[in-house]
């Protein structure tokens, strides 16, 4: 196995069974805020157990492995045909060592071949950049929270919705209330305000990449996360919709230009089970750090 | 409050629940999720050694590999998303004797009137706690139609025991998700 392949499949082992540091600090601040004796509480408990034995086993942390994101910056010259085909290699070689569940369904047949390789899996994005470094950053992304993802167009009617970041803010708060507990919450949410129907989900799920306590170089938008993140928790939906303090557990927003026609407001809901890891690569693809 | 549940599940016993409750489920389960919905539904019979009289049936789409003995082993077993089931599951309910149904975040009304008038209940497992949940899976007892269906879509019949769920939908016409979905609502038009 080349080294690149044996890089990226200990990447998909990792991002499968250990959850970033980030994330996990936000779990155990959730289980602190939950009553003792509630279902709340107990949801939270049985959820830590689970982030410690995917850990010590090296086995998925959720056994929907989800989409495969792939984001990877590299170098002007890097070949980008022979890194997809390692990449998918690596997919396939994960699948078998079971990080990875067969995962990839054949839309129109409906048949599964157990290898998750297919059109859009993985799904590879490429960044050139004037560097010298790869980095390639990894997001299982699982279907129960990607069902529950919604894009407004503004203005809304319905929700008194207007063309303003008061207007987005509602219509965020509206996508948090109509998934209760369906994407595995305490959720994290990324979210793009902008851009068109596709570029408006694409932007939503890169904000995934930012580590749960950094704070957004926008004011605006900063003050828009932290008061989403604060308004959310005061819903009453609680971890897997029991009820309680803990519906979400971070908040990312961005934002893309639009044209003036369209106001999109795309929110992309990320489980608990938030599966997001990445390295620096060195030129013949062996890990020299991580990300997160 | 903290129940035992092991099928087979007398309708006595499920009336019993109410929502909010623990449940520790114990014996045999099997999984179904979208394809074995549909196909039952459009009127596939059960694969021969499949009885749901009384039983449970899971949400699931595990993840099973062969170990060096040839033996299945489940290494990860979370629930799935319940309300695309929800076209079929009531009916799937009443005509295969279906008293539990686990599986993540709720199901609606179709489902509940089936629950109220047949004697089920929805058993809510914590979504994504794949590996506390294989855990409690002791035994790979078969797996049908896995040619057709593919792994993560088969029924598989597990031994369990000691499985954590809530009801969150109950035999009397409650339902968790309905009060938290107004609650929250309301709360929501305040904030907003």
């Amino acid at each position: 196995m080349s080294r690149l392949r044996e890089s990226l499949v200990e990447l998909i082992r990792r991002t499968s069974a250990e959850i970033p540091d980030d994330v996990q600090s936000a779990i155990l601040r959730g289980l602190e805020r939950e009553k003792e004796g509630t279902i709340a509480k107990s949801a939270l408990e049985i959820i830590e157990r689970n982030i410690g034995l995917a850990k010590s086993k090296s086995q998925p942390i959720c056994q929907d492995t989800g989409s495969i994101l792939f984001y990877i910056d590299c170098p002007v010259g890097l070949n980008q045909v022979g890194f997809a085909q390692e990449a998918r290699e690596a997919v396939k070689e994960a699948t078998k060592l079971g990080y990875l569940r067969q995962n990839s369904v054949d839309s129109i047949t409906g048949k599964n071949d157990g290898t998750n390789l297919g059109l859009g899996s993985p799904n590879l994005h490429f960044h050139q950049h004037a560097e010298d470094g790869i980095t390639v950053r990894l997001v299982l992304k699982g279907g129960g929270c990607e069902n529950v993802g919604a894009q407004f167009s503004l203005p809304n009617t319905r929700l008194k919705a207007n063309r303003d970041l008061d207007g987005c803010r509602k219509v965020i708060l509206e996508a948090v209330h109509q998934a209760q507990g369906r994407g595995c919450g305490p959720g994290i949410l990324g979210v793009c305000i902008g851009g068109d129907r596709a570029s408006g989900y694409e932007f939503s799920k890169r904000e995934f990449l930012r580590k749960l306590d950094d704070s957004n170089p926008d004011p605006k938008l900063d003050e828009l996360e932290k008061d989403i993140l604060k308004t959310a928790n005061e819903l009453g939906i609680g971890p897997m919709g029991f009820g309680g303090n803990t519906t979400l557990l971070g908040v990312k927003i961005g934002a893309a230009n639009r044209v003036p026609a369209s106001f999109f407001v795309s929110v992309s809901y990320m489980c608990w089970a938030f599966r997001r890891h990445g390295a620096t690569l060195a030129s013949d693809g062996e890990i020299t750090g991580w990300l997160y | 409050m903290t129940h035992n549940l092991s099928s087979p599940i007398s309708e006595e016993a499920i009336r019993e629940l109410k929502v909010g409750d623990q449940v520790l489920i114990s014996g045999k389960v099997f999984t179904g999720r979208d394809a074995v919905h549909k196909y039952l539904h459009d009127g596939g019979a059960l694969p021969s050694g499949v009885n749901l009289d009384g039983g449970i049936l899971y949400h699931c789409g595990p993840v099973v590999l062969k170990d060096d003995n040839d033996e299945w082993k489940v290494t990860a077993a979370g629930p799935t998303t319940s309300i695309r089931e929800e076209p079929y599951q009531g009916d799937i309910m009443r005509q295969f004797g279906i008293r539990g149904v686990i599986g993540k975040g709720g199901m609606a009304d179709k489902t509940l009137t089936a629950c109220k008038e047949h004697g089920a209940v929805y058993l809510h497992a914590i979504g994504g706690a794949a590996q506390v949940l294989a855990e409690c899976i002791t035994k790979v007892r078969d797996v049908h139609m896995l040619e057709e269906f593919g792994s993560p879509e088969a029924i598989w019949e597990f031994e369990v025991m000691d499985f954590p769920a809530v009801v969150t939908m109950d035999s009397h016409g409650q339902s968790l998700h309905k009060d938290i979905l107004a609650k929250s609502g309301d709360v929501l038009a305040e904030l907003r």
